[in-house]
């Protein structure tokens, strides 16, 4: 499969115009206890070119990174650098092949100048003391080589965080550097912030550095890289010169399976009527965040189903955040049954029978040295107040009923949170929120990272719920899930939403066509 | 997959194990050492010896300790207390002096009362810095450590105030039902914040604050108000704790009352097991942790070492305990027993 989606375009780029590649690696595979991460994947890096590695979170790109920078050791497979063989046993040895990474977190020292940081470990000495002068020089030159017009003597922690990064990418290519990798560096940036580092990487670019860049934004992507490598699952996908697939192509390649055995995917939507007649639940009018997500309107209906698809970094998860109060929004109004509402902390939102459910379950849900049964009761305990707690009678039997209800396992109250597996852990935060009963539940990848049986089992309840009049806000990388679930469908891109429909006759690839289309339809605009 | 385990391994597992046997074992250092260290003896209704001795000094350390342990809980540190204790002394004293009936009961009622509602303000201060500045505990108690000790100099003029008042002694040296009133006022307070944190929900939100703020938040805990409870909390101890300091010498000299006491007050939580990092904590480890720290000031001199050595021992003391919280440290441990079976360790999985 690997080899047949290799486009002859893309091999004989490869074969004729570029010659022995910087960067080989080949059949690359990693094992984390019993987990694949990565199965044979190879990646082709060739001097002077930017090349994009694509794919949903958790396909392997990370993991193939840290193994290029020697964070990782490979199980089986092979690095050769410019043709030579090379073992990356530690990040030391990845750099001393010229092999620069400059991450999504900038990790320099703020308060330090911009040229003690560019030449941080190395810097110019004089009589064993450190040539400050000199120092400032060089990396006045680096930078002006660069075209940044950054001061050298400036404290780094004053500049915006785009300019640090900037600084970061000086510091990574002044080491000589053969390869830059550059994961997400576009994240935080805006618009014209990330101009500049484009400027910067085609001037890279032209001096002759491959590139690796790493980005969820598929415009930037398009309008920056040459040339791309997708995974999916821990496994290569195919190799892709980047003006010769369309938007659409690549989408497909990156959630994976064939278009047409998505179209048959049997789909239960579910044959609960939302009653509409009624004032919705849940309304927001405009609202947004700057940075975050646009300003945006959503009406929720009693016992209706709203499934969110977007791909990650699109603005689902940031939508869900400010409908819950999670972070609070800058413009717009809520309302809740008609009612106009301010929602400056969650718990606000959760007074109003709202419930979220984070994506980020570890560092937004799971509180891991208490029981299952105080993880459980949390939320109900905290909107009943510390001088309130629930009777001993009330805990036991709630608790017994979700762990039967839900199928937690161990079956045991007293077990330790951390303890517990992904699925199990997320049925435990789902029975926080049901038993705050709750009348809007926002769940935001309520199946992401747990195993099949689990997934299965919180789809069912999901529509049981909805089926009982709960109304519910349904998140998920998985488009396959959200069609099956949802009575309405919105589509995220870029941190808007571009669509809402509902969800009749709407298939995955219907879906992937509003994603990627929308794209088109902006750059028909621009022109 | 769940073996029950046997009464012995769950008497192992238990955190307290460790502080309880370290106590134990100090105390038969000093049986050795003098024979007569269990002996108790009645005399006027009133109960002497070492032990007893030993409970009511350990009054003022248990009670900070008991604010502490609850502060420690939410990821947080209370710098403050030592110069909180000088202040509510300061304040007492003050009050007593100034009074026109300097000997009467209610005078001192009085000043204890101001002094203790003193220290509710600074606990509130305290909580205002942490909890709405959102400025580290370390530091935001640490500018009431240092200008506390000001504030009592302030109260005091910078004199050694001397008192004579009954009833105000008899905090440190009188006795109710056969018990130093200290040791019982000490224990009440103790089954004040036990039942606060485990009959009512307190506890449980406290320790989900200190292990994941964030999910918390989410979950609709009120943790502004939490940490402010405990800081508020922390402060009455200590305010009380420094009412039984001045009480035993009958004055206060606001530059040396309750000083270091933190330290005392911070290590007797991490001896009773509650971790620094926040989260799970125990009140009855702290008990003991209070007990260990006053029993080790007392074996140094019994067992003919110089007093002096003492600040040697509990750095020891630190060392080991620091130690056995280590996991690098437990994991080297469980590798020498020959018959636990060591888990390989697994590669940290992808971000």
């Amino acid at each position: 499969m690997t080899q047949m989606d290799l486009t002859p375009a893309a091999t004989d780029l490869t074969a004729d115009h570029r010659g022995t590649p910087v960067i080989e690696m080949e059949g690359i595979s990693i094992t984390f206890g019993s987990v694949r991460a990565l199965d044979g994947v190879s990646l082709k890096l060739h001097a002077g070119e930017v090349h994009a590695l694509m794919g949903e979170n958790g396909a392997g790109k990370s993991t193939l990174i840290k193994a290029l920078t020697g964070v990782y050791t490979i199980d089986s497979g092979r690095i050769t650098v410019a043709g030579e063989p090379h073992e990356f046993s530690s990040p030391a040895a990845s750099q001393a092949a010229g092999i620069s990474t400059v991450y999504q977190e900038v990790n320099l020292v703020p308060n330090l100048t911009v040229a003690e940081n560019m030449m941080l470990g190395r810097e110019p000495r004089r009589f064993g003391s450190i040539n400050t002068r000199a120092m400032n020089r060089q990396a006045g030159e680096t930078l002006a080589g660069l075209g940044l017009d950054i001061d050298p003597t400036s404290m780094l922690g004053a500049h915006p965080i785009a300019v640090q990064q900037l600084v970061a990418i000086a510091r990574a290519v002044d080491v000589e550097a053969r390869v830059l990798i550059l994961d997400e560096p576009t994240s935080s940036l805006d618009a014209d912030e990330a101009a500049k580092l484009f400027e910067v990487m085609r001037r890279l670019r032209e001096q002759g550095v491959a590139i690796v860049f790493v980005s969820h934004f598929l415009d930037q992507v398009y309008e920056i890289a040459d040339r791309m490598t997708i995974l999916r699952n821990g496994r290569l996908v195919g190799e892709r010169v980047v003006a010769e697939t369309t938007q659409l192509e690549l989408v497909k390649l990156m959630i994976g399976r064939e278009l047409e055995a998505l179209e048959r995917l049997d789909r239960e939507v579910a044959a609960t009527e939302a009653d509409e007649s009624g004032s919705p639940v849940l309304k927001a009018i405009g609202i947004g965040r700057k940075g975050s997500v646009e300003a945006f309107d959503l009406e929720l209906y009693d016992g209706e189903v709203i499934g969110i698809a977007g791909l990650l970094g699109s603005g689902r998860t940031e939508l869900a955040r400010l409908l819950f109060g999670a972070d609070s929004a800058d413009v717009g109004e809520l309302k809740v049954r008609s009612t106009r509402r301010r929602f400056r902390s969650p718990r606000h939102a959760i007074d109003r029978k709202i419930a979220f459910s984070s994506e980020d379950r570890k560092a937004e849900g799971v509180v891991g040295d208490l029981t299952v049964a105080d993880n459980m009761l949390l939320a109900l305990q905290a909107s009943r107040g510390w001088l309130r707690p629930i009777p001993q009678a009330t805990r036991t039997k709630l608790v017994e009923e979700y762990i039967q209800a839900l199928d937690i396992r161990p079956a045991d109250p007293a077990a330790l949170m951390r303890n517990l597996s992904g699925g199990n852990q997320q049925k435990v935060l789902l029975a926080r929120w049901l038993i705050t009963e709750p009348e809007v539940l926002i769940l935001d990848e309520p199946t992401r990272g747990i195993d099949i049986g689990a997934k299965a089992q919180i789809q069912q309840l999901v529509a049981d719920l909805a089926r009982k009049g709960m109304s519910v806000v349904f998140i998920s990388a998985e488009l396959e899930e959200v069609l099956r679930l949802s009575d309405r469908l919105v589509v995220m891109r870029d941190r808007r939403k571009i669509a809402e429909r509902p969800n009749q006759d709407v298939s995955v690839s219907d879906v992937l066509e509003i994603i990627a289309g929308e794209a088109r339809a902006e750059e028909d605009s621009r022109d | 997959m769940t073996d029950r385990p046997t009464v012995a391994q769950r008497l192992l597992g238990s955190q307290l194990v460790w502080p309880v046997l370290a106590l134990a074992m100090l105390l038969v250092v000093n049986v050795i050492a003098t024979p007569t260290f269990f002996n108790i003896r009645m005399q006027d209704g009133h109960l002497y010896g070492p032990l007893v001795d030993i409970a009511r000094n350990s009054a003022p350390i248990l009670l900070v300790a008991l604010g502490m342990t609850l502060v420690i809980a939410t990821r947080g540190i209370d710098l403050s207390v030592g110069a909180i204790a000088a202040i509510s002394g300061a304040v007492a004293c003050t009050q007593i002096v100034d009074s026109s009936d300097q000997g009467a009961f209610a005078t001192a009622i009085i000043a204890c009362t101001t002094a203790v509602a003193v220290c509710a303000l600074l606990g509130l201060w305290n909580g205002f810095l942490v909890s709405v500045l959102g400025i580290q505990p370390i530091i935001a108690t640490l500018v009431l450590m240092v200008a506390g000790r000001g504030l009592a100099q302030l109260v005091t003029s910078g004199q050694i105030t001397t008192v004579n008042n009954e009833t105000f002694s008899n905090l440190a040296s009188g006795f109710v039902l056969t018990l130093p009133i200290a040791i019982i006022g000490a224990l009440a307070v103790f089954a004040l914040a036990a039942a606060l944190t485990r009959r009512t929900a307190l506890g449980m939100l406290i320790e989900a604050v200190g292990i994941n703020p964030e999910a918390s938040r989410l979950a609709g805990v009120r943790s502004r108000t939490i940490i402010w409870t405990v800081y508020v909390f922390s402060g009455l101890c200590a305010g009380l704790a420094g009412l039984i300091i001045a009480a035993n010498t009958n004055s206060v000299n606001a530059n040396s009352l309750g000083l270091f006491i933190e330290l005392d007050a911070i290590l007797a939580v991490v001896i009773g097991g509650t971790s620094l990092a926040g989260g799970r904590f125990s009140l009855l480890g702290t008990l003991v942790g209070a007990l260990f720290i006053t029993t080790l000031a007392r074996t140094i001199p019994n067992v003919g070492i110089p007093s002096e050595a003492n600040y040697l021992f509990k750095a020891l003391v630190v060392v080991v305990v620091c130690l056995l919280q280590s996991p690098a440290a437990r994991h080297a441990l469980r590798v020498r027993r020959p018959r636990a079976v060591v888990p390989v360790s697994v590669k940290a999985g992808p971000a």
